[in-house]
C-alpha cells in the first residue's frame, strides 16, 4: 500500500472512532456506534499491516488469533456484574503493551545508532530504519516521549491490576493509608524524573527499566490508597491513563492514528472521571490522592430506632401503592438480584402501577453500572431515570424500595454539615410516603457513614440478601 | 387459654372487639375464642359467621366472663360488669385511666391485669396496635360523609347542561390522623380542601394529601410535635389570637368545617367561636370531632346534631367509629389481635406480661393487685426531633442579575487565564521542538478537544458502555506493536509479538463486551 493510501485509511479510522464515541449519546444510536468502532479498528490494523516494512505476517496472524480467542472467551464468560473488574483488567493489558513498546523502541534506537556508527543503516528494517533517519533533537524528543509512555504505561498496568483485585474482592477494598504516603509518591515520582534525565543523557536501557519498576510501584500504592467507593472514578481514570500512554507511544513512533485515538481515549476518560467526581461533590484531586479527608467534623449522632418489616408488609404496601420507585445500588449487583427486580417490576406494571427506577450518578462501582444491570435483566430503559429527572417526584411517590444502596440515599448529605458526604447530591427518597430499605444487615455502608434515613419515621428495614428478599416479595405478591 | 368478647353494654356502642377474621388469627396463636351471643349483631356479624370461624357462642355475659381467661372489649367495663367478674382476668380494651380512677381501683381489687388500648405508646413498632389511630381514621372519614349528608350541594365542581356547580370548600382544623383522613376523603370527593395545624412540620403531609396548608405568618419558636409523641402542644395566647384571626377571615368562604384539634389530657381548645359560626353562609356544616372533650366549636352540643339560627348545621356526635361498626370492629379487632400477638411471644396460647416491653408496659394499667398507671416514659423516643427548617431567602431580580454577571465574569477570567497559560506553553514548546514534532502535536491537541466535546454528549446511562468501548479502542496501541514486529533483533520481535497478543485480547474482548452490553438496552 502507498503512503497516501495508508494515511487515508488512518483518517477514516480516526473519524470512525470519533463517531463510535459520539454515537453513545443515546441507546438506539449506540448499537450502530459499536460497529463504527469495530470497522475503524479493523481498518487501522489492516492499513498498518499493509505499511511498507511491516512483515512477519504469520507471527502477527498467530498472535491476533490467539489473542482474539482469549478475548472472546473472557468476554463471553464474564457476568454483567463483573464488568467493572473486567474493564480494569483489560486496562492493565494496554498499560503493559505500552511499556513493552516503549522498551522495544529503545532497543531499536540503540541498534539504529550502532548501525549508523558502523555505516550499515541500509541493512536495518522496520522501525529501526525510521529512527536512523532522525536528527539529534528529534531523538531527544523521542526519548522524552518514550519515557512518558513507559511511565504512564507502568502506572496503568499495576494500577489496573490493583483496581481489578479490589473490585473482584480479591483485595480488601479499604483504603490503605501509609504514613507519609504523599511524600512517598512524590519521592518515587522525582526518582522517575531523575532517571528520565539520566536516560536523556545517554545512560541506557536500565534507567527505563528502573522507571517502569518504580512507576509500577507508584501505580500499586496510588490505587491501594483509594477506597472501594471511589473505584468508579479510578477505573475511568486508568482508562484515561491508558489513552495518554497510547498517545505518548504514538509520538514516539510518529504515528498520527495512535496520537488521535490515544488523545480521544485520554480526554474522554478524564472527563468521565470529572463527571463522576462532580456527582459525588468531591474534587478530583481528593479522590485521586485517596481516602476520605481526615479533617471533617464529627457527624451528628442519629437517634431513633430502625424498624423492621417483613416481605408480607412490603407486599401489602406495594399492593396499595400507585406509584413505586426502585432505587438500586451496589447491593443489588452483589446479590445478582436484577432478574428478580425486573420480574417484580413487570408484575407491578401488569397491575397498572407506575414503576420507575431512580439511578444515582455514582450508584454501583462504575458510572452507569445500574443501567447496564437493569438492561441485562430486560428492564425497559425508558422507566430508568436519572437523579435530576426523578428527585422532584419523590413527594408524590407512594412507595420507594431501596435495594442495596446506602450513601446515595443518605439525608445527612443535605442536613448534616459535619457528615463526610455533606453536599453530595442524593436521591431524596425520604420525601415519599413510605420507604423500604432492603439491606443485608444493620452495618453502615461502603463509606462507613451512619444513615439517618434508616431511622426515619416512614422508613422500614427489610433485612436480607437482596435476591432472597426480592424472591420472597415475589412469592408474597403471588 | 380462651379469649372472649362480650356484647358491649354501653348504650349506642355497635362495635365488637372480636371478628371471625381476627378469631382465625388468634387461633393460630394458640387461643380458643368465645363470644357472647349477639355480640356482633350491631356490626352486622352474625353468630353463624362466628361459628363457622370456629368460635364458641355462649348465651350470657356471665358465662363468658366465667369461661374466658382473656376478655377483649371496646369500651371500658361498667362497674357492674367488674362487680360480676371473677378474679384474675386479663382485660384488653379502652380504659381511659386518667378519667376513670375509681374504675382502676375496682379492677385492682379484682386482681385484674388490664391493658388499655388507649395507652399504647406512639412508637412506630406499636402502630399496628394503635387503636386510637385506627378509630381516628374512621372518624375522619365519617366526619366528611356526615357533613356531606347534611350539606345541600355537591362536593365536586361540575359543568353540567343545567348549569355550573362550584366545588365545596372544606376547612379541616388539626391534621392528626383524623384530620388527614378527613382531608383525604374530602379531596377524593372533589372538594377544595384547606387544612390548618399548629405544627408547621405537618404542612408537607397536608400537601401530600392534596389539601392546601393554611399558612400562618407567625414568628415564634413553635414547638416540635415530635417531642409530645406526635400530638400538638398548647400554643401561646398571641399565637392563638393570630390563628383565630385567620379563621375569622376564612369563615365566610368555607362551606364545611371539620375540627379535630385535641391536646393530650386537656379540654379541647376553642377554635371556632360564635362569631365565626355567625359569619358562615347558610347551609354550611360544622363537624366537631372534639365534641366529647368539650368541642373546638363553642356552640357544639356533644352527641347531638342541631341547626343554628343562621342555618348552620353543627354536628357533635361522639360515636363516629360506632356509626361504621363493621369497619371499625374489623380494624379494632385487628389492633387487639396484634396486641395479643405481642403478649404471646411463644405463640402457644399463653399470655406473658413482659414488663420490659415498652408497648405492654405502656398499656398496662393494673397488674397483680397494683395500679401500674401512669407508666414510666418509654425507652424509645416516638419520633426523632426534626431540625427546624430554614427558609431560603428569595433573591430579587436585581440580585440575580448581579450574581449571574459576577459568575460570568469569573468564568471568563478563568477560561481566559487557562487559554493564556495554554498558549504560552505551546509557544515555549514550539521554540524548542522540531517541526516534525509540532505537526504531531497539532493532531494531538485537536484530538483532545474533539474527545472533550464528544464525551459531554454521551448519555449518563451509557457511561459503562462508553468505558468499555474506550477500553477497546485504546488497544489501538496494537498499531505500535505491529510497526515494531519486523526487526533484526529477535528480542524486539518477541516483545512486540507479546504486545500484539495482549492488544488483541483487548480488542476482541472489549468490543464483544460492549456489544453484549448495548444489545441489552431495549425500550418497553
Amino acid at each position: 500500500m502507498s503512503e497516501g493510501l495508508i494515511t487515508a485509511a488512518y483518517v477514516v479510522a480516526a473519524v470512525l472512532f470519533i463517531l463510535a464515541l459520539g454515537g453513545l449519546s443515546n441507546q438506539e444510536k449506540a448499537k450502530r456506534a459499536i460497529w463504527y468502532g469495530i470497522v475503524g479498528m479493523a481498518l487501522a490494523v489492516a492499513a498498518t499491516i499493509g505499511t511498507p516494512g511491516v512483515g512477519q505476517y504469520g507471527l502477527i496472524a498467530a498472535m491476533v488469533v490467539i489473542g482474539g480467542i482469549v478475548g472472546w472467551i473472557v468476554a463471553n464468560r464474564v457476568q454483567m456484574t463483573q464488568m467493572p473488574e473486567l474493564v480494569a483488567g483489560f486496562h492493565s493489558l494496554v498499560g503493559l503493551a505500552a511499556v513493552f513498546i516503549g522498551i522495544n523502541a529503545d532497543l531499536e534506537m540503540t541498534r539504529a545508532l550502532a548501525a549508523q556508527e558502523a555505516g550499515t543503516t541500509a541493512d536495518l528494517a522496520g522501525f529501526a530504519a525510521t529512527i536512523a533517519k532522525k536528527s539529534a533533537v528529534e531523538l531527544s524528543i523521542l526519548k522524552v516521549e518514550l519515557f512518558l509512555g513507559i511511565l504512564i504505561g507502568a502506572i496503568t498496568f499495576t494500577g489496573s491490576i490493583i483496581a481489578y483485585g479490589k473490585l473482584a474482592g480479591k483485595l480488601s477494598s479499604a483504603a490503605l493509608t501509609l504514613p507519609g504516603r504523599h511524600t512517598l509518591n512524590l519521592f518515587a515520582l522525582i526518582a522517575c524524573f531523575v532517571l528520565g534525565y539520566l536516560y536523556l543523557d545517554g545512560a541506557g536501557l536500565w534507567t527505563m527499566i528502573a522507571v517502569a519498576v518504580i512507576a509500577g510501584l507508584i501505580g500499586c500504592h496510588l490505587i491501594l490508597a483509594i477506597g472501594g467507593a471511589d473505584m468508579p472514578v479510578v477505573v475511568s481514570m486508568l482508562n484515561s491513563y491508558s489513552g495518554w500512554a497510547a498517545a505518548a507511544i504514538g509520538f514516539t513512533l510518529g504515528n498520527d492514528l495512535l496520537i488521535v485515538v490515544g488523545a480521544l481515549v485520554g480526554s474522554s476518560g478524564a472527563i468521565l472521571s470529572y463527571i463522576m467526581c462532580r456527582g459525588m461533590n468531591r474534587s478530583f484531586v481528593s479522590v485521586i490522592l485517596g481516602g476520605w479527608g481526615g479533617e471533617t467534623q464529627s457527624a451528628a449522632a442519629v437517634d431513633g430506632e430502625m424498624i423492621e418489616a417483613d416481605a408480607d408488609a412490603v407486599a401489602s404496601a406495594l399492593a396499595d401503592a400507585d406509584s413505586v420507585v426502585i432505587v438500586p445500588g451496589y447491593g443489588m449487583a452483589v446479590a445478582q438480584a436484577q432478574g428478580s427486580v425486573s420480574e417484580l417490576t413487570k408484575k407491578l406494571r401488569d397491575q397498572g402501577k407506575t414503576v420507575r427506577f431512580a439511578i444515582h450518578p455514582v450508584a454501583g462501582r462504575l458510572p452507569g453500572h445500574m443501567n447496564v444491570l437493569l438492561a441485562e435483566a430486560k428492564v425497559p430503559y425508558d422507566i430508568v431515570l436519572e437523579m435530576e429527572e426523578i428527585n422532584d417526584d419523590f413527594p408524590s411517590t407512594d412507595v420507594v424500595i431501596v435495594i442495596g444502596a446506602n450513601d446515595i440515599v443518605n439525608p445527612a448529605a443535605q442536613d448534616d454539615p459535619g457528615s463526610p458526604i455533606a453536599g453530595m447530591p442524593v436521591l431524596e427518597v425520604w420525601k415519599s410516603r413510605q420507604v423500604f430499605v432492603c439491606k443485608r444487615g444493620r452495618g453502615t455502608g461502603y463509606s462507613g457513614i451512619e444513615n439517618p434515613l434508616f431511622f426515619k419515621d416512614n422508613t422500614r428495614m427489610f433485612y436480607g440478601d437482596a435476591k432472597a428478599s426480592m424472591d420472597a416479595l415475589l412469592r408474597e405478591l403471588g | 387459654m380462651k379469649i372472649g368478647a362480650p356484647k358491649e353494654t354501653a348504650s349506642g356502642e355497635a362495635r365488637v372487639a372480636l371478628t371471625p377474621e381476627s378469631a382465625g388469627r388468634l387461633q393460630k396463636l394458640g387461643y380458643d375464642c368465645i363470644v357472647e351471643t349477639g355480640a356482633g349483631a350491631a356490626a352486622s356479624i352474625t353468630d353463624e359467621a362466628y361459628r363457622s370461624a370456629g368460635v364458641e357462642i355462649v348465651a350470657t355475659a356471665a358465662e363468658l366472663w366465667q369461661n374466658a381467661d382473656v376478655i377483649v372489649k371496646v369500651r371500658e367495663p361498667s362497674p357492674e360488669e367488674i362487680e360480676a367478674a371473677p378474679d384474675g382476668r386479663i382485660l384488653i380494651g379502652f380504659v381511659w385511666p386518667a378519667s376513670n380512677e375509681a374504675l382502676l381501683e375496682k379492677m385492682k381489687a379484682k386482681h385484674m391485669t388490664v391493658l388499655a388500648m388507649d395507652m399504647v405508646p406512639r412508637i412506630s413498632r406499636a402502630q399496628k396496635m394503635d387503636a386510637l389511630s385506627s378509630m381516628a381514621n374512621i372518624a375522619g372519614y365519617r366526619a366528611v360523609i356526615e357533613a356531606g349528608n347534611n350539606f345541600g350541594r355537591f362536593f365536586m365542581g361540575q359543568m353540567t347542561a343545567a348549569g355550573k356547580v362550584s366545588p365545596a370548600r372544606v376547612l379541616v382544623v388539626g391534621a392528626g390522623v383524623a384530620g388527614l383522613a378527613a382531608i383525604g376523603t374530602s379531596t377524593a370527593l372533589g372538594a377544595i380542601t384547606l387544612a390548618f395545624d399548629v405544627r408547621p412540620e405537618v404542612a408537607e403531609q397536608i400537601e401530600s394529601m392534596g389539601a392546601e396548608f393554611v399558612f400562618l405568618d407567625f414568628e415564634e419558636a413553635q414547638s416540635d410535635g415530635a417531642e409530645t409523641g406526635g400530638y400538638a402542644a398548647p400554643s401561646s395566647p398571641e399565637f392563638r389570637e393570630k390563628q383565630l384571626e385567620k379563621f375569622r377571615e376564612l369563615a365566610p368562604t368555607v362551606d364545611i368545617v371539620i375540627t379535630t384539634a385535641l391536646i393530650p389530657n386537656r379540654p379541647a381548645p376553642e377554635l371556632w367561636t360564635d362569631d365565626m359560626v355567625e359569619a358562615m353562609k347558610p347551609g354550611s356544616v360544622i363537624v366537631d370531632l372534639a365534641a366529647e372533650r368539650g368541642g373546638n366549636c363553642t356552640l357544639t352540643r356533644a352527641g347531638e346534631k342541631f341547626v343554628t339560627d343562621n342555618d348552620v348545621t353543627i354536628i357533635g356526635y361522639t360515636d363516629f367509629p360506632s356509626r361504621m361498626a363493621t369497619q371499625s370492629s374489623n380494624l379494632y379487632a385487628n389492633n387487639i389481635r396484634h396486641m395479643v400477638d405481642d403478649l404471646t411471644p411463644e405463640k402457644n396460647g399463653k399470655p406473658v406480661v413482659d414488663m420490659d416491653d415498652d408497648v405492654i408496659r405502656g398499656a398496662l394499667v393494673t397488674h397483680e393487685g397494683e395500679i401500674t398507671w401512669p407508666p414510666p416514659p418509654p425507652k424509645v423516643k416516638a419520633i426523632a426531633a426534626a431540625a427546624p427548617k430554614k427558609k431560603e431567602p428569595k433573591e430579587t431580580a436585581g440580585e440575580k442579575a448581579a450574581r449571574e454577571a459576577a459568575e460570568l465574569r469569573k468564568s471568563l477570567n478563568r477560561s481566559g487565564l487557562m487559554l493564556g497559560i495554554g498558549g504560552l506553553l505551546c509557544l515555549a514548546l514550539g521554540f524548542v521542538a522540531p517541526p516534525s514534532f509540532m505537526q504531531h502535536f497539532i493532531v494531538f491537541v485537536l484530538s483532545v478537544f474533539v474527545g472533550y466535546h464528544v464525551i459531554w454528549g454521551v448519555a449518563h446511562s451509557l457511561h459503562t458502555p462508553l468505558m468499555a468501548i474506550t477500553n477497546a479502542i485504546s488497544s489501538i496501541i496494537i498499531v505500535g506493536a505491529l510497526l515494531q514486529v519486523v526487526s533484526g533483533s529477535s528480542l524486539v520481535m518477541i516483545v512486540a509479538a507479546a504486545s500484539i497478543l495482549m492488544a488483541s485480547v483487548n480488542i476482541f474482548g472489549g468490543f464483544l463486551v460492549t456489544r453484549r452490553m448495548l444489545a441489552m438496552f431495549q425500550r418497553s
